[in-house]
């Protein structure tokens, strides 16, 4: 059983995102980057198929050379192989980031790709679904526990009030929710494997495409603005508590409408 | 649980390699996500944390500089820094890591048969067996080497006799590295949990590494089989080297404590409004403190990189380790009392780390060779003269030291 896992790399959820010079971006200047949290669930299934099975776990990530460090990472986790393919990720959108990472899936042996059900952070949880209709796989979404047999998928997802049970064929692509699994953390021994292993650089032209196929394909961001600054609480004067008391009441009621 | 976000005043992360990075990363999320949120239930409770050896042991961190064995074969600086990450939780979870790979592993592995390090290093390394480590007596703390706990060989056997006291993991430990004397020269032996003849009991009443285990080993003719001896081991200078591989890490580990009473203090100084609407931190006897603070703790970041460039190099020295052990665990106390001042009344509560550390670290300072004990050994280096006897003619003291072993024969 081969997989591939693909990886989004994201600004560290705890950033202080600033807003770019070109007020369409973040500013990158001392952004941490981490691996999308959704995609460790994805890796840490990969990664126990793998231990069950056998195989191999390919991580992919499109994006600048910052990638790399997520693709480490998630080699020392207990992926096999990583595969690179470099550009500027941040010009693309849904659709453009879904055909690099189709194109160069073709290009690598597998049965099952792994996403997480969202990129946290853009949130569109557009580019696992687009990835599979490019290349024609069966989709299972927002997966909480799945199981394979041969040549077969079965997926649990989490549906309002119910729980949906959904077979496929493999090849197939799933996309992970929070509660998959407990992620592990990264083995010192698989810090210093990681090491050893020579990510597969690629560029765009590499996987047959141009630019043009990548780059604001049908979405354009026209604006990036950050949320407005919250303005300091009110005071309600306590003098007469119990007066105090009646106009938080309203206060919640009529204007916070909180109640 | 917001992560931590380090403490790096100077760039000193420019000093470290990718590898030695993400390995602080993966330590510092397990401390974020696993001990932070229970340490204090843990210290309170007088509880260690037990739970949390499986995942400690499948991150590799026993035994982790050992390439051997499957075992990672990291270098020492990220040993330190594996250190530094778990004393930023607390000291106690970082003691036990300390005796586990550098008191108990390390000796098996480098002092040890072929067959008892075959049987013992990967059950150590997977956290199944706990290890303890036995030199210090009730009435030889300083000086081990007057200790009173005696080895005889009868048969194929060792019968040992004696006891040991404040000795980390001792309650929960399957083996134990117990130092006893034979024909006057000092040998290590294991002893295994059960032995008849062996027993254990709490040391009661602490105020300091609460979430650690600190016990007194009993030997009443205690028999074990003749191939537990550590076949290397003989004379004082074996336990020592254990100690150096123990005192290093600690080096690392005290910074981790300092650096998180730091962030406390310097995150709760910005927060906390007293006189004139200003927060605390605007008042230039705070900024002191801080300044202070930041500053002991980057020159002591600069000390354990140092430390552990020379220790790969195979030129780090037993004098070199003192310092860094009696510096960064001082100026780390130093930190936790100063942080503790900033906090007010809340620096007393656990509700924050600071009380905590600062308790913690008073053991750190005297257990490893006290503060003062190390500023004889870098006062011995620079002098060349000895300073740990009280001035005593050589006279005096050969039959001071055989009236006591006449006394102890009794
Ligand atoms: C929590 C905890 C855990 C421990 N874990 C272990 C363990 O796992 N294994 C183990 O073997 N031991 C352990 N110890 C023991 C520790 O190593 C000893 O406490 C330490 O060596 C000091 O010995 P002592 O307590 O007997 O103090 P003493 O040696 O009695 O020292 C008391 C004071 O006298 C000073 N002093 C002593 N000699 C001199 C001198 N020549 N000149 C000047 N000043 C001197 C010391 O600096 C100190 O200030 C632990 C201790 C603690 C508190
Ligand atoms: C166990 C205990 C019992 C207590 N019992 C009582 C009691 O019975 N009754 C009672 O009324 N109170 C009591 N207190 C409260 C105690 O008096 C306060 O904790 C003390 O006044 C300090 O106030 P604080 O904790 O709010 O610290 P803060 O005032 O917030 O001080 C925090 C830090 O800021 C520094 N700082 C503050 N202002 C300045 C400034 N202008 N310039 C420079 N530095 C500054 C302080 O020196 C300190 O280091 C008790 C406290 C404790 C811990």
């Amino acid at each position: 059983m081969n997989s591939v896992v693909c990886i989004a790399q994201v600004p560290d959820t705890e950033t202080r995102i600033k807003i770019g010079g070109d007020g369409r971006r973040i500013d990158e200047a001392g952004v941490k980057y981490i691996v999308s949290p959704y995609d460790e669930y994805a890796l840490e299934e990969a990664i126990r198929l793998k231990e069950k099975e056998g195989g191999d776990v390919t991580v992919l990530g499109f994006g600048p050379d910052r990638v790399q460090q997520a693709l480490r990472e998630s080699l020392a986790r207990g992926a096999t192989k990583a595969v690179h393919v470099k550009g500027e990720s941040g010009d693309a959108d849904s659709l453009g980031i879904a055909k690099v990472l189709a194109a160069a899936l073709r290009t690598i042996p597998h049965d099952l790709v792994f996403f997480g059900k969202q990129g946290v952070g853009t949130d569109n949880s557009l580019v696992g679904p687009m990835v599979a209709e490019l290349l024609g796989y069966p989709q299972i979404n927002v997966v909480t526990h799945m199981e394979t047999a041969a040549g077969k998928v079965t997926a649990h997802r989490e549906i309002e009030g119910a729980e949906e049970v959904i077979e496929a064929t493999t090849p197939a692509v799933i996309t992970a929710q929070k509660g998959l699994n407990e992620p592990r953390y990264a083995s010192l021994k698989g810090i210093m494997a990681a090491k050893k292993v020579t990510i597969d650089t690629k560029s765009i032209a590499d996987l047959g495409l141009a630019d043009s196929d990548v780059v604001n394909q049908r979405v354009t961001v026209v604006s990036l603005e950050l949320p407005p600054e919250k303005s300091g609480g009110r005071k309600i004067d306590g003098g007469d508590p119990a007066a105090a008391a009646k106009e938080i009441v309203r206060y919640m009621k009529e204007e916070a409408k909180a109640l | 649980m917001p992560s931590f976000p380090g403490v790096d005043y100077m760039d000193i992360d420019s000093l470290f390699s990718e590898d030695e990075l993400m390995v602080r990363q993966t330590v510092r999320d397990f401390v974020d996500d696993e001990i932070i949120p229970i340490i204090e239930e843990a210290n309170r409770e007088e509880k260690f944390p037990m739970h949390l050896i499986p995942k400690i042991a499948e991150m590799g961190l026993f035994g982790a500089t050992i390439k051997e064995y499957d075992l990672p074969g990291l270098n020492n600086v990220a040993y330190g820094l594996i250190m530094q990450e778990l004393e930023r939780g607390d000291s106690g979870l970082r003691s036990f890591a300390s005796v586990q790979s550098g008191l108990v592993m390390y000796p098996i592995y480098t002092y040890g048969s072929k067959e008892q390090r075959d049987y013992w290093i990967p059950k150590l390394a997977a956290g199944e067996k706990i290890g303890c480590f036995g030199l210090t007596e009730p009435d030889f703390g300083s000086n081990p080497g007057g200790m009173r706990t005696y080895a005889r060989k009868d048969g194929d056997s060792w019968v040992l006799n004696g006891a040991k006291a404040w000795i980390t993991n001792g309650s929960i430990a399957d083996v134990a590295v117990v130092w006893a004397k034979h024909d006057g020269v000092i040998r290590g032996f294991l002893v295994e949990k059960d032995t008849p003849g062996f027993s254990t009991a709490y040391h009661m009443g602490k105020f300091s590494l609460r979430a650690s285990v600190t016990s007194q080993l009993f030997f009443e003719d205690c028999r074990i089989p003749g191939e537990n001896l550590l076949p290397e081991t003989n004379g004082i200078k074996y336990p020592l080297g254990c100690l150096s591989q123990a005192r290093y890490g600690i080096a690392w580990g005290a910074l981790g404590a300092a650096m998180s009473v730091y962030e406390t203090a310097r995150t709760y100084a910005k927060s906390r409004i007293q006189f004139g609407g200003q927060p605390i931190a605007s008042h230039q006897l705070v900024q002191n403190k801080l300044a202070w603070m930041i500053t002991e703790i980057t020159k002591g970041q600069l000390l354990a990189v140092q430390m552990g460039r020379l220790k790969d190099q195979g030129k780090l020295k037993p004098h070199h380790i003192s310092m860094g052990k009696m510096n960064n665990v001082n100026i780390a106390l130093e930190c936790a009392r100063s942080a503790r001042d900033i906090l007010g009344a809340n620096g007393i509560s656990d509700e924050y780390p600071i009380i905590r550390h600062m308790l913690n670290l008073e053991s750190v300072k005297t257990y490893e060779g006290t503060h003062d004990i190390h500023n004889l050994i870098i006062g011995e280096a620079v002098t060349g003269i000895p300073a740990y006897n009280p001035p005593m003619s050589a006279k005096d003291e050969r039959e001071a030291t055989a009236r006591r072993e006449m006394e102890a024969a009794k």
